[in-house]
């Protein structure tokens, strides 16, 4: 790289060192391979929208219709997915479940998350570490056990089954990523506020959660995230088909015989990635922070 | 992890709380406690005792001490599982790391629409895994696949691909898709973990000659390794006790060939309505999981260099 070369670059360029490297090698080993990762990462949500739009005949017959576009798109399989299918209640299945799921580990970690980094009761670390521990079991190895359970009580086929079991795997994450918000607010408040008489739970109502909304946000969007997303505890808890979540009731319920009605499946995956899709776009910064804030500690 | 900052004022203006502290916290605390011992502590202990059990659906068990243990040893499909379930999480995460580190280090990059890049490579992450894997089963679809298409078209191959109906093509389709779920967590975290690097150390190591590699190798890499160790870490563990992708794409099969422990223990305890036996195959996961969680708590835990502290 000549000296001309660099002196052009450096003007103005707040990167760092990136002026060091020309245009034409920063588009080969970067934008090239940036690309390649978009498309590869993006594709499979480019042909579930176009599969979910195109009519059945251009689906199979690539030789007249090219397989990346769609000629005369139809809406025939989100009709049918709306009106002649449970689709639209496993979506309010899921709303409610979530929200619920998501409300009751919030609260509870709220106060778990104050009492383990503020109150510092004797024993708050190591329930600190327990509430770590308890975010890497797996689901995996619970959903036996806890089917016997939930049928024993009663809640089997019921949303109150899922939204009992969900706090399983979001008390411990959203606890673990309030604790890390509570810590970063200055000791100083609580005590000035202690001092002019305020109770402990007007301390927490009036200081830390005002001032701890950022991670609120974050654990409430991220916990939503995963209750929709969750399957495995939805699969084994829920029988009838009118009580189902998205997830499950797409994959058992629109899978039927050995003709698979793709348009269909492609359009209930979609409808059922759209909303944590429009919830993330509104809080990428949010779900970043959560995301790397649980794993910072 | 540890605050043990401004102790001293805190602990005296506490002390006027102090009788009624351990009330306090016992009262914040028991919702949380409540929910955990319940649904997380006690099925614990419910599924170990179950893997004891011959445990049918709709018939409480008797102890049967090791039998379900005895007859998984002699089981080669159990075998067979957790070699799948080995392959899949030590090629995915190998895979996963590299790739995400690389996708980490080119968004790090001074880029035009850095946000908006961050935002799109992490979706395949938000999205349920249930939905984009039904997506990867049409790509993968044996006659209509877009892959073997577009592969004929281009003139590399002559005739279609049988991803999921042959055992080594089913193994890495499934590896394949859950490399694309899980690359935008690894870059992320890393990307974050890179974004904390000063760049003046760059700028330090580059005046003393370094180059482009010895960059990488002796500056990020020493300094990213703590959140590498976590990442993956929690990377390792999902995948291992991976259920969803596997129970979309081919339940198992072909001939039992893309098992794992989780649907194999699925397969048996719900479907097959041997919870006991389903039990002792989820029970046989754990010391694999405590194997990962303490190599890397010890093998790859922080240096007080990397703190900025002394060796």
């Amino acid at each position: 790289m000549t000296v001309t070369e660099v002196r052009k670059h450096a003007v103005g360029d707040e990167g760092g060192m990136g002026y060091l490297q020309s245009v034409p090698r920063r588009v080969v080993t970067i934008y090239l391979p940036l690309l390649i990762f978009v498309i590869v990462l993006l594709f499979p949500f480019y042909w579930m929208a176009i599969t979910a739009v195109k009519p059945n005949e251009q689906m199979t017959n690539f030789n007249d219709y090219s397989p990346f576009w769609v000629v005369s798109p139809t809406l025939e399989h989100i009709k049918y997915l709306l009106f002649q299918t449970s689709y639209p209640g496993w979506l309010l299945n899921t709303v409610i479940i979530s929200t619920a799921a998501t409300f009751l580990s919030l609260l509870a970690s709220v106060f778990a998350a104050y009492a383990i980094e503020r109150l510092r009761f004797s024993g708050s670390r190591q329930v600190g570490l327990g509430i770590f521990l308890a975010y890497l079991v797996p689901p995996s190895i619970l959903f036996i056990p806890l089917s016997l359970m939930v049928f024993n009580l009663g809640l089997y086929d019921t949303s109150f089954a899922l939204i009992l079991t969900y706090p399983t795997f979001l008390v411990p994450f959203c606890t673990w990523l309030l604790m890390g918000y509570f810590r970063s607010i200055p000791f100083e408040l609580e005590e000035c506020a202690l001092i002019d008489g305020a109770s402990r739970w007007q301390i927490l109502t009036k200081i830390i959660l005002p001032l701890s909304v950022p991670g609120l946000i974050s654990a409430g969007i991220f916990a939503f995230t995963l209750s929709w997303n969750e399957f495995i505890y939805a699969l084994t808890f829920i029988q009838s088909s009118e009580n189902k979540t998205v997830p499950v009731g797409v994959l058992t319920e629109l899978v039927r015989s050995d003709v698979y009605e793709w348009g269909a499946l492609m359009a209930g995956a979609l409808i059922g990635s759209l909303p944590v899709v429009i919830l993330y776009s509104f809080f990428v910064e949010h779900y970043v922070s959560s995301m790397t804030g649980a794993v910072k500690e | 992890m540890a605050t043990e900052t401004v102790t001293a004022p805190r602990s005296s203006l506490l002390s006027r709380m102090a009788e009624s502290r351990g009330f306090l916290s016992f009262g914040f605390m028991l919702p949380a406690a409540a929910l955990l011992l319940v649904f997380l502590t006690y099925p614990l202990g419910l599924g170990v005792w179950l893997g004891f059990t011959d445990t049918r659906v709709g018939r409480p068990g008797i102890f049967i001490g090791l039998e379900n243990y005895e007859y998984l040893w002699d089981d080669s499909i159990f075998w067979l599982s957790v070699f799948n379930t080995l392959l899949y999480t030590v090629t995915a995460s190998i895979l996963k790391f590299m790739l995400g580190l690389w996708l980490a280090l080119l968004l790090n990059e001074n880029l035009p629409f850095k946000s908006f890049f961050r935002a799109v490579v992490l979706l395949p992450w938000v999205v349920p895994t249930v939905l984009s894997a039904i997506a990867f089963w049409w790509i993968y679809d044996s006659q209509f696949s877009i892959i073997s298409w577009a592969l004929i078209e281009l003139g590399i191959i002559d005739h279609r691909i049988n991803f999921l109906g042959d055992p080594t093509n089913a193994r890495a389709s499934v590896i394949a898709a859950n490399v694309w779920r899980g690359i935008p967590f690894v870059a992320i975290t890393l990307l974050a973990g890179l974004q904390t690097i000063p760049q003046s150390l760059y700028e330090a190591a580059t005046l003393d000659g370094a180059g482009k590699w010895q960059l990488f190798r002796y500056v990020t890499l020493p300094l990213l390794t703590p959140i590498i160790a976590i990442t993956m870490t929690f990377s390792v563990l999902f995948t291992f006790t991976d259920f969803q992708l596997i129970y979309v794409l081919t339940r198992g099969g072909p001939v039992n060939a893309t098992h794992l422990m989780a649907t194999l223990s699925f397969q048996r305890g719900i479907s097959g309505g041997q919870l006991g036996e389903g039990a002792a195959i989820a029970v046989a996961m754990i010391p694999f999981l405590l194997a990962a969680i303490l190599f890397s708590y010890f093998g790859l835990q922080r240096r007080k260099w990397q703190q900025g502290g002394g060796d």
